[in-house]
């Protein structure tokens, strides 16, 4: 017990002597949680518009003004050219063209029915599906008002009607940084453990001191708790800042208990010090280490869920999540902030985690044995 | 020159003896490429969702199986109360429930109109408005077949044209977005620490005491990151064509010309942070977190730019990667040429000069 805690002494000195890594530990995750998901918003809004009219009808004239009244749309020019619209989208000024052809208010009042064209720009599928949806319902819209203006529809409907009501939980407001921020910081956490973690033994490796630790009659497990805890400390104070400033810069308040989300965390953090663990023991220098252990939080963090649902992925990539500790924190992280789920409901990623732990940890001390 | 060419040789040396992290630098780009390429999509499908049945009848049943064959939709599991749904959220079992009054077939056949609940896990925004969505087009669908569709007087009909991307795949955004990241971080990163490195263990002092100028010892650092990005370059241009199916619309050489010149802003970036700190650690760390993150979020490709706070629009104008961004969409999917992207080139070069001149102040500083 003397012995760790000359280690424990020995390593949080060596920690807090370098103010460079102190300051990044701190000020890095906290200053990206205050920046990262105010630029995380996938809500489409604000679609430039181009409109192409050749007919300059008082319907068009309308359905423009119906347009840009929707909130969606940003009016961004109104010419009679189409090419002049495409040169519009080209430079990136407008995301959609609105094409009324001639005579379009004649045709429709005459005919029955008339053509409008939209032609969207489609490099961003998801912003171009929605975009065009939005102009959709709107064009349905303006077309039901001028029904309405030609015909008399009698009082009782008498077509069929499902009325679809919907509401939305957890999150009526629909504000897209309560769920970012809960996953940012699992993210920031994550890569303060891991990377730290296999950095600082590696070190330890190529300036020649680990070799001296290996002589002096320091047991092996003394080492790596002596590695573990502080790092493990560390996480834990990222976290807490991480929370603190979630409820203030945000008003995120999580709805389940912090003793969840601490236990969880807890754990979590032991499976990605082991991570690093393992990492550093098979590698030889810093450099190596970090490659290695940003490639492996890279694809972590991109199949995490974090960005996008993983639900949506295929197959092979659902399956890399299973054996993804970031996709299980991220999970539970929104699930217990958001929705306040309980000790109860999160005890199967609990149990996983903890497996990672063990595993990752134990892999990591046999393949250090060997190497002493 | 000579001498110069020694020390590429040397780093050369250097890179290829640690087989390790040369399998990493090149096998970093074709991993992202597959990842983006493939698994991560905007689109929503194959949620999760749960049927709350108080109904049971012809018209609740036939919506159900309709919204079962949808490939938006797996349906998890059957309800029985409405206090279900809150457990089925909480336990992330399901994102969306389908509620069905009592009496919906007869309520249908009698009153002409019925009521279908949808009720969402908002706490994935994005998710729960796609979703409800989704399942709203469901039931009108059905709707519209069971009134047969009569076609109605005064119809717009509006004709849809997908520009660029008639398909919408997702990997015609993120090609050019994992170009930018992998570029960015490889050569900042390896770049930073190489040079940092040699400051660490020392031998930095050995070669600033030979006759070699200093500067030369450092661009001879970046030489072969510019190869190896060269070689990354090529192998993400191969897979976004011939696996992904992402063409290049137009000039290669230009989009090379353009890559270049983007390699080496990265590359004066990193130059400028391993001259501004002193361990390997630091030069990680700021390289790690302060660009993996931004790359990926302020460049524009995760996120759209335009509904940014204004602050962080303005900031993503000095992230490097958002112009390169630019330029790739516009070079290699929209088939543009360098008339529509001289300015983000001209802003990219002066990036480059700005930063590698401010790279080289603080190495003199260093040496008084």
């Amino acid at each position: 017990m003397r012995t760790l805690k000359f280690l424990l002494q020995k390593e949080f000195r060596q920690i807090f002597r370098d103010p460079a890594i102190l300051r990044i530990l701190f000020v890095m995750p906290l200053v990206q949680l205050m920046i990262l998901p105010r630029a995380a918003d996938y809500e489409v809004k604000n679609i430039k518009l181009s409109v192409v009219d050749h007919d300059h009808s008082d319907y068009s004239r309308q359905l423009v003004s119906k347009i840009t009244a929707s909130g969606y749309f940003i009016l961004n020019n109104y010419t009679s050219s189409y090419k002049d619209a495409m040169h519009e989208v080209e430079k990136d000024h407008a995301d959609l063209i609105l094409e009324i052809p001639a005579s379009f208010e004649k045709t429709l009042v005459k005919e029955d029915e008339a053509p409008l064209f939209m032609a969207v720009n489609a490099i961003n599928g998801a912003k171009a599906g929605l975009g065009s949806a939005y102009l959709r319902a709107i064009i349905q819209d303006f077309n039901r008002e001028i029904r309405m203006e030609w015909i008399q529809f009698p009082r009782f409907n008498p077509e069929l009607n499902v009325a679809v009501t919907s509401s939305n939980w957890f999150n009526p407001s629909l504000n897209y940084r309560y769920f970012m921020v809960p996953g940012i910081l699992v993210v920031l956490v994550t890569m303060v453990g891991a990377f730290l973690t296999s950095l600082n033994i590696v070190k330890e490796k190529e300036i020649g001191t680990i070799e001296q630790i290996n002589v002096t009659p320091i047991r092996k497990y003394h080492f790596i708790l002596g590695k573990l805890i502080p790092f493990w400390v560390l996480g834990m104070v990222v976290l807490s800042l991480g929370l603190i400033l979630a409820r203030f810069a945000y008003n995120v308040i999580p709805a389940g208990s912090l003793l969840t989300i601490y236990v969880f965390a807890a754990v979590y953090l032991l499976a990605v010090l082991g991570l690093g663990l393992l990492l550093s023991t098979y590698t030889a220098n810093q450099q190596q280490a970090m490659l290695l252990s940003f490639f492996i939080i890279m694809v972590f963090i991109l199949l995490g869920g974090l960005y996008t649902s993983i639900d949506s992925m295929p197959a092979w990539a659902q399956a890399v999540t299973k054996v993804n500790p970031v996709a299980y924190f991220v999970e539970v992280m929104r699930m217990v902030i958001l929705k306040g789920s309980s000790l109860a409901d999160i005890k199967h990623q609990l149990l996983i985690v903890f497996g990672f732990a063990v595993l990752l940890n134990g892999w990591a001390i046999i393949s250090y044995k060997k190497r002493a | 020159m000579k001498q110069f060419l020694s020390f590429v040789k040397k780093e050369f040396y250097h890179i290829g003896r640690d087989r390790r992290t040369l399998f990493i630098l090149l096998g970093m780009p074709i991993m992202q490429i597959i990842i983006f390429g493939f698994a991560l999509t905007n689109e929503v499908k194959n949620s999760r969702i749960a049927i709350l049945d108080n109904a049971q009848d012809v018209a609740s049943t036939a919506i159900s199986s309709e919204l079962e064959a949808s490939r938006y939709f797996d349906i998890a599991r059957d309800l029985h109360s409405y206090k279900d749904i809150e457990a089925a959220f909480k336990q992330g079992a399901i994102k969306l429930a389908v509620v069905f009054p009592q009496q919906f077939n007869s309520d249908l056949q009698h009153f002409n109109t019925a009521q279908v609940q949808l009720v969402a896990d908002a706490s994935d925004p994005n998710v729960a408005t796609t979703l409800t969505n989704y399942a709203t087009s469901v039931i009108m669908d059905y709707q519209d077949r069971i009134t047969n569709g009569r076609q109605l007087p005064y119809t717009i009909k509006t004709e849809m044209r997908m520009l660029y991307n008639p398909q919408l795949k997702g990997a015609y955004s993120f090609v050019p977005g994992v170009m930018a990241m992998v570029l960015m971080l490889v050569c900042t990163m390896m770049t930073a620490i190489t040079v940092v490195r040699e400051k660490e263990t020392g031998t930095m002092e050995i070669m600033l005491v030979s006759p070699v100028r200093p500067m030369k010892i450092v661009t001879a650092k970046a030489v072969p990151y510019l190869l190896l990005s060269m070689i990354n370059i090529t192998s993400i241009l191969l897979l976004s064509v011939f696996v992904l199916d992402v063409p290049i619309n137009g000039s290669l050489l230009l989009l090379i010309a353009e890559s270049i010149l983007f390699i080496l802003t990265s590359l004066a970036l990193g130059l400028l942070i391993s001259s501004s700190t002193n361990s390997q650690q630091t030069a990680m760390f700021i390289s790690l977190t302060g660009l993996f993150l931004p790359t990926v979020m302020l460049s524009g490709f995760m996120f759209p730019i335009e509904n940014m706070p204004l602050a962080l629009r303005i900031i993503s104008n000095v992230v490097p990667s958002k112009w390169y961004y630019d330029i790739v969409r516009s070079v290699m999917i929209k088939g543009l040429g360098i008339s529509a992207v001289w300015k983000e080139t001209l802003i990219l070069a002066g990036m480059t000069v700005f930063l590698l001149a401010l790279a080289i102040k603080k190495f003199k500083i260093r040496l008084a």
